[in-house]
């Protein structure tokens, strides 16, 4: 007889392929948080005053939820409290000068990247790509940024636009995520280390995808980027970040906030691939991944966009939202998030309607495996002015084997009555059904189970540049290897 | 030698006893009837040649083409020749008909050391096929059976096996639910499919599609067992009086 019943269940966790350290010397304050290494850092990175207020405001603000016990509580996740007190603050490789190429990064470093498959020596594979590299907290190198300011787009690291249009900073530093927005926005305000800024202008269509990958390499530091992102009137840019971490035992805290500005007929498209470590299969390690998105559509007729596949990281909170100011503004978010092992995920979205005619469109699809439990949190609210607001929501939930567990918490909250809101959710099993269904065809389990979670997640790899659509169907089938057959 | 060898065959699901010896044997060419009232077992027994897990076999044996047939996995089974249109199609989201099929004709082809079939012409083959089964092409860019009406279920089973060329063909309740068009239909495209070299054991409830498809033998299944058989007038018979005489 067919053991397609006992393989089902047999879930077995796939080894992390990017489990190593790099053996680069480091540069890092002491462990532990207080004004001092908030100073430190800001001095370290030559910030003007503003900011540097701004790290201090944070701080204490932060300091006071501490003091008050406001650590987030609510999520549907389980986790030894953390002490925030044992953690590095800051990691840099230690390098002295600028860097103006590729020859002169330290070739441990590039080997370590070459490893994570990012081509930063080969990137004519990658042509019509560009790359920021984030190691650890500080951007070691940033292509092709000669051919975007011909455009006048900015695309470089924070720190260095921090150094060199501290204007656009201040202007929007916080506008979408104020520091005061949860315990996480706030620990990153007063100690984020690096991160991305992109500033495209009015009237332009980036011609290039914008990438960058992150990583987190020193042991026990918590990773706190930001990234900022404007588009002005008329502009468009697609953007995808890309994570992975390697093998630690203590789990590691990483705290980003992600700002969105889409002014009038702006379109920002923010893509998101998260292969974090995600702990071993006992639970045991991996990264900790509390995460702060938003976006603003300020304009008219303006438009962002959330896709996320989401399958490291032992704990993820993280629910990229959108406020929907302009009239006619659209958001739209698109996630997929994988569990397995003991990961847990809690992530969702929030649309927040306040300009007339807007829309939003939530496809979320939660795949669990092994004792993974996923939870889709999502709020839809349409404030009294929001005339003939729509949205479409939708999560859907896959199931393998019988120790995992979905859960949707969808919440809507209404103020307009013109106001047209659907719903649909299902949850279905890689069950026995289907695959059998399959192997009447003479289709082998395996082929099948990678049939059946494809066609799952179909609508929100659509959505995916085409490169990283592919890349984020090997990730999911590669998380999902062994667990049956 | 038989294409389908069934020797006093005893089955159960979830430990309950369902089939309690069935002796059945089918060459190739040939079409038989299973008629029976609800419950009887068609389905365990369709399911049962076709290798689902939980139904298990307790006594007796199946030959198919003289393989042992119970030891096989059911996508073997479907390798070999075995198709089984199901009786409630099974719904897959996200994957595409034509895909679906693909996938499985390609795998066969493989099995038999054959090429897969490239993409433009499996179109063109699956464009003449859903033509002939009465499927609108555009059906088969829909996600596996998600929203199908009845009838377009049992096109889409009946496209499947015109493209698969079983050697064995199950069909379990082709019939069910059809109006009386959609009843023609789904008989004339059975008929066109059934050649010398393959057989039909087509599984129904009703005499009406046997008018199209007109079988060698009918077997009257009755509480797991077949209590009579017959040629194409056992079917009126059994329509005229009811199950009840049989039992
Ligand atoms: N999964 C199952 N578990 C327990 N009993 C089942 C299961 N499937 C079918 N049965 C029982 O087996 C008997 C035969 O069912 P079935 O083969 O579907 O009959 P038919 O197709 O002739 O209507 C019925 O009594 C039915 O309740
Ligand atoms: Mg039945």
């Amino acid at each position: 007889m067919t053991t397609t019943n006992k393989d089902l269940k047999a879930v077995a966790s796939k080894e992390y392929k990017y489990g190593w350290t790099t053996d680069v010397e480091s540069e890092t304050p002491e462990k532990g948080l207080n004004e001092d290494i908030v100073r430190w850092i800001s001095e370290k990175k030559n910030e003007p005053a503003f900011l540097l207020n701004w790290r201090l405001k944070a701080f204490s603000y932060w300091k006071k939820l501490v003091s008050e016990d406001k650590t987030p509580k609510w999520a549907n996740v389980k986790f030894p409290e953390i002490d925030y007190q044992n953690l590095y603050y800051y990691s840099a490789p230690k390098s002295k000068k600028q860097l103006d190429s590729l020859d002169q990064v330290d070739p441990e470093i590039l080997a370590a990247y070459e490893k994570l498959g990012i081509p930063l020596e080969e990137q004519k594979h990658l042509a019509g790509v560009a790359v920021d590299a984030i190691f650890d907290s500080v951007s070691i190198t940033t292509t092709f940024k000669k051919e975007l300011s011909k455009h006048g787009i900015i695309f470089c690291s924070f720190s260095e636009a921090v150094q060199d249009h501290p204007e656009l900073i201040k202007k929007y530093l916080g506008s979408v995520v104020p520091y005061t927005d949860n315990f996480f926005a706030a620990l990153n305000a007063a100690v984020f280390s690096d991160g991305s800024f992109c500033f495209i202008p009015k009237g332009i269509r980036c011609p290039l995808e914008l990438t960058t990958y992150f990583r987190i390499n020193a042991a026990e530091t918590g990773q706190f980027e930001r990234t900022l992102i404007v588009a002005e009137d008329n502009s468009y840019v697609s953007y995808l970040e890309g994570c992975s971490a390697p093998m630690r035992d203590e789990n590691q805290l990483h705290a980003a906030v992600v700002e969105l500005v889409a002014m009038e007929n702006a379109e920002i498209k923010y893509s998101t691939i998260q292969n974090w470590y995600p702990g071993d299969e006992k639970g045991k390690g991996g990264i900790y991944n509390f995460v702060t998105k938003r976006g603003i559509c300020r304009g008219n007729n303006s438009k962002i966009s959330w896709t996320q596949v989401e399958t490291g990281s032992a704990i993820t909170w993280k629910y990229p939202s959108v406020m929907l100011i302009g009239d006619d503004s659209v958001g739209e978010f698109y996630s997929v998030a994988l569990t397995k092992g003991y990961q847990q995920a809690d992530t969702g979205t929030k649309m927040i309607h306040l300009g007339r005619n807007t829309r939003s469109k939530i496809i979320s699809k939660g795949i669990s495996a092994g004792h993974g439990q996923n939870t889709y949190r999502g709020l839809v609210r349409v404030m009294p002015k929001a005339y003939k607001a729509r949205n479409f929501t939708q999560c859907d939930s896959l199931l393998i084997g019988d120790k995992c567990g979905a859960h949707t918490a969808p919440y809507v909250e209404v103020r307009n009555n013109t106001a047209q809101l659907e719903h649909e959710a299902y949850t279905s099993k890689v069950d026995e059904e289907a695959m059998f269904y399959c192997n009447q065809r003479g289709i082998s389990n395996e082929d099948a189970q990678s049939l059946i979670i494809n066609g799952f997640c179909k609508e929100v790899f659509q959505k995916l540049p085409f490169e990283f659509a592919v890349e984020a169907n090997r990730l999911i089938e590669l998380n999902l290897e062994g667990t049956v057959g | 030698m038989s294409l389908l060898h069934i020797d006093n065959l005893h089955a159960s699901v979830d430990g309950k006893n369902i089939l309690k010896g069935v002796n059945l044997s089918i060459r190739r060419g040939e079409v038989h009837a299973i008629m029976g009232p609800n419950g009887s077992g068609k389905s365990t027994l369709a399911y049962l040649l076709a290798g689902k897990p939980g139904y298990k076999a307790t006594q007796g044996s199946v030959l198919f083409e003289g393989h042992d047939l119970l030891t096989l996995s059911p996508e073997k089974r479907a390798r070999m020749g075995m198709f089984l249109s199901f009786q409630h199609p099974v719904e897959i989201p996200g994957v595409r008909l034509d895909q679906f099929i693909r996938a499985g004709f390609n795998s066969l082809r493989q099995h038999r050391g054959e090429p897969e079939l490239d993409p433009l012409k499996f179109d063109r083959v699956i464009k003449k096929n859903a033509g002939m089964v009465g499927l609108h092409q555009s059906m088969t860019k829909r996600f596996v059976n998600m929203d199908f009406s009845g009838g377009e279920k049992k096109k889409s089973e009946l496209l499947q096996m015109s493209i698969m060329e079983p050697l064995l063909s199950i069909l379990d309740e082709p019939d069910s639910g059809l109006d009386v068009d959609a009843l023609r239909d789904v008989a004339n495209c059975i008929k066109q499919l059934h050649t010398f070299e393959n057989a039909v054991l087509l599984v129904t409830h009703y005499q009406r599609i046997l008018n199209y498809v007109v079988p060698d033998q009918v077997h009257i299944l009755v509480d797991g067992r077949i209590v009579r058989t017959g040629n194409k007038d056992l079917a009126h018979d059994v329509e005229a009086d009811g199950y009840d005489k049989y039992e």
